[in-house]
């Protein structure tokens, strides 16, 4: 499935997609299929897989230590490939999160096709701007791969009017200003960003979901989220899940639990 | 691409572009969440730079207390194990902090100040740009805390109180190799969450744009004062210029302002630990290829998949996997030449000036002076090196104490 036929299915149902994050390589390769298959069973739309590297500049400590864990149990991209085509696999849509030195090492054509033929849907690049993606843009128009861009409290209109221009799939609004990880309460200026968001895109006649992340860690402020956002992005609390448990069994029992809370949320949300 | 024609004006380069670009180097590979604080500080030194309050105010704070300029100092004995040519050292040593990067330190602190941002908050590696950040943010009354990788915080044990001494926090960094790169990650990870009133000052001529312009043009002032110094002491210019790499900030200084002189060698050590072939140095250019690390396109050492391979040097200040991006370009134009120093090269090198000169210099800075040792063989006693003394040593005792057996068993680890 296309990110764009998930969040229309949502959109149909009068809810928010929900966006699950997971890397590749934790807690193994296979429990990482395992527990993004549990998400999607439970209720997640769209998938992001993340692809392990050594300096996560824009993570907090959960997803860091998940990340190094990865690397440590010698994650490599051929099974970032090999967990996209088995996630993608189960229907939903599936697209890689990554910083930008491993798909230029890679070679950003050949990564493109790499990805497109695993199955995956595209790109969330969060150290990559417009203004810096001039191969990456010919190359998932080669491709037909979406990309997503990031959108913060601190851009401007202009900007925000330049990234949604390049934008496919849909657009992800950080909801607040830090990196990565859990917060107890959203962001006031959220909301605000993503009506922003929303004007601008309305504005130039592009119609492109756009989901927040960064911070929410449960059904409740899922359903606060689905109530302004067209998508509910949730990575670290899946991960802090599998952390916690004393093995992957658990652990994907307790990240299939979050999902289904989560799902429940994004619908709640619109009630 | 032509490489810039006016010598010592104030406004220099036809590098960076607009987009901070050195050729295929630099640019700007950063968070969006950071877009709006980068074009920011663009547009703000853009403007200091040519308010003649704030230059003035930066050039005061050099002279009465930073020290400049600094003295060239002309090394003989030292110069006598050269090949026997004339070895003189700019002397960054002797600035207040004792190393090259208050000059950076102080003008990015104005900045900061002229933002009415009230925080700072700075990387280091061996401990020099945090002492000096430290500073600056105590003279100017600012917040200040730094990041430091665990490793350096345990190898530079002084350069940690001297920072608490002057205020400053300092956080000790526990992820990766828990050494200068994860201090830079950890300090952009700071910086994304209190950006609206925190400057990070970054401490080498590295990271997204504007840094690499911005740092180079703080520090320019070395090359900028050298050049006029050896003019004078000589009556010619120099045959080469000799400088540490790490990130590359006291070496884009002194190289600067001789980069239309045809005729000077420009050429940068950088640090192969125990030997580029053995994988374990520090040594990118030599051994590294081009990728994007820390918001800039660089050469960098990382594996086939683009993973960032650790850097191994005895020297925290060039412990880096990363080059400032002008480097890079220096180095493909072929302005400038990039050669390995390996540990064992640099301690005998620092050894050597401590007992020929009566000069300690940092071990970062005892790369240079292995290269000077080295050059000077090759271009014999007519040669004239200027030599960046970009760090005193000090700091280094432990280090060096340790290497060369100078304390009883047990009490050097």
């Amino acid at each position: 499935m296309s990110v764009k036929a998930a969040y229309d299915r949502a959109r149909a149902e009068n809810r928010a997609a929900l966006v699950g994050y997971l890397p590749a390589g934790f807690p193994s390769v296979d429990g990482a299929i395992e527990a993004a298959t549990a998400m999607v069973e439970a209720g997640c739309d769209v998938i992001e897989i993340g692809l392990p590297y050594t300096d996560p500049m824009m993570d907090g400590p959960t997803i860091q230590d998940a990340v190094h864990r990865a690397l440590v149990g010698g994650a490599r991209l051929a099974d970032v490939f090999r967990t996209v085509e088995a996630v993608a696999a189960t229907g939903a849509a599936t697209l890689v999160m990554t910083y930008w030195n491993p798909v230029d090492r890679y070679g950003v054509d050949a990564f493109a096709r790499d990805l497109a033929a695993a199955g995956g849907t595209g790109l969330i690049t969060p150290d990559l701007t417009p203004e810096e993606a001039g191969p990456w843009l010919e190359a998932s128009d080669a491709h037909g791969l979406d990309r997503v861009f990031l959108v913060a409290l601190s851009s401007t209109d202009e900007r925000i009017d330049k990234i949604t221009n390049v934008s496919r799939g849909f657009v992800y609004a950080a909801s607040l200003m830090g990196v990565t990880g859990t917060r107890t309460a959203i962001d006031t200026g959220a909301p605000r960003l993503v009506e922003r968001t929303r004007a601008i895109l309305d504005k130039n006649g592009r119609d492109l979901p756009v989901g927040l992340g960064l911070g929410v860690s449960d059904g409740a402020q899922a359903a606060e989220v689905a109530g302004f956002a067209d998508g509910v992005i949730v990575g670290s609390a899946f991960i802090r899940r599998l952390l916690d448990a004393p093995d992957t069994a658990s652990g994907v029992a307790a990240v299939r639990a979050l999902a289904a809370d989560l799902a429940a949320g994004v619908r709640a949300g619109r009630a | 691409m032509t490489i810039h024609s006016e010598r010592g004006s104030a406004v220099p380069a036809s590098v960076p572009d607009a987009a901070g670009r050195f050729g295929v180097y630099g640019g700007r590979f950063a968070p969006e969440a950071l877009m709006a604080a980068l074009d920011e500080l663009t547009a703000e030194f853009e403007a200091a730079r040519r308010d003649p309050v704030f230059t003035a105010e930066l050039t005061e704070l050099l002279t009465t207390y930073a020290g400049r300029p600094s003295l060239i100092t002309e090394a003989r004995r030292f110069g006598a194990e050269a090949g026997g040519a004339r070895v003189l050292l700019k002397r960054e040593d002797l600035n207040h902090t004792g190393s090259h990067k208050i000059n950076n330190v102080l003008g990015q602190a104005l900045l900061a100040r002229r933002m009415g941002k009230a925080r700072l908050i700075a990387e280091t590696g061996a401990g020099q740009h945090g002492v000096a950040t430290a500073t600056a943010a105590a003279l100017l009354g600012l917040e200040c805390t730094v990041f430091m990788g665990e490793v350096d915080t345990e190898r530079q044990a002084l350069n940690v109180a001297r920072m608490r001494m002057l205020g400053a926090e300092v956080v000790p960094v526990k992820a990766g190799s828990r050494t200068l790169k994860d201090a830079v990650n950890e300090a952009f990870r700071d910086w994304v969450a209190t950006v609206e009133n925190t400057h990070y000052c970054v401490g080498s001529t590295m990271g997204p744009h504007p840094f690499p312009m911005m740092v180079r043009e703080f520090h320019r002032v070395i090359g900028v004062e050298a050049r006029a110094q050896v003019m004078e002491l000589t009556g010619k210019l120099p045959d080469a210029v000799l400088a540490c790499v790490g990130g590359g900030s006291n070496a884009i200084g002194a190289f600067h302002a001789f980069i239309p002189d045809a005729s000077v060698r420009l050429i940068g050590f950088e640090a192969a630990g125990d030997g580029v072939e053995t994988g374990r140095h520090a040594a990118t250019v030599t051994g590294g290829s081009v990728g994007v690390i820390h918001g800039m396109r660089t050469y960098l050492l990382q594996d086939e998949e683009g993973q960032t391979i650790e850097s191994h040097s005895i020297s925290a200040g060039l412990d880096y996997p990363g080059v400032g991006p002008e480097h890079s370009w220096l180095h493909d134009t072929g302005r400038a030449e990039y050669r390995p120093i390996t540990d064992a090269q640099a301690m005998e090198a620092f050894a050597l000036l401590c007992r020929t000169e009566g000069i300690i210099p940092a071990i970062e800075s005892a790369h240079a002076l292995a290269g000077a040792l080295q050059v000077g063989r090759e271009l014999g006693p007519d040669a004239t090196l200027l030599v960046c003394l970009s760090g005193r040593g000090d700091k280094d005792m432990h280090t060096a104490a340790a290497y060369f057996g100078l304390m009883p068993e047990g009490e050097a680890k």
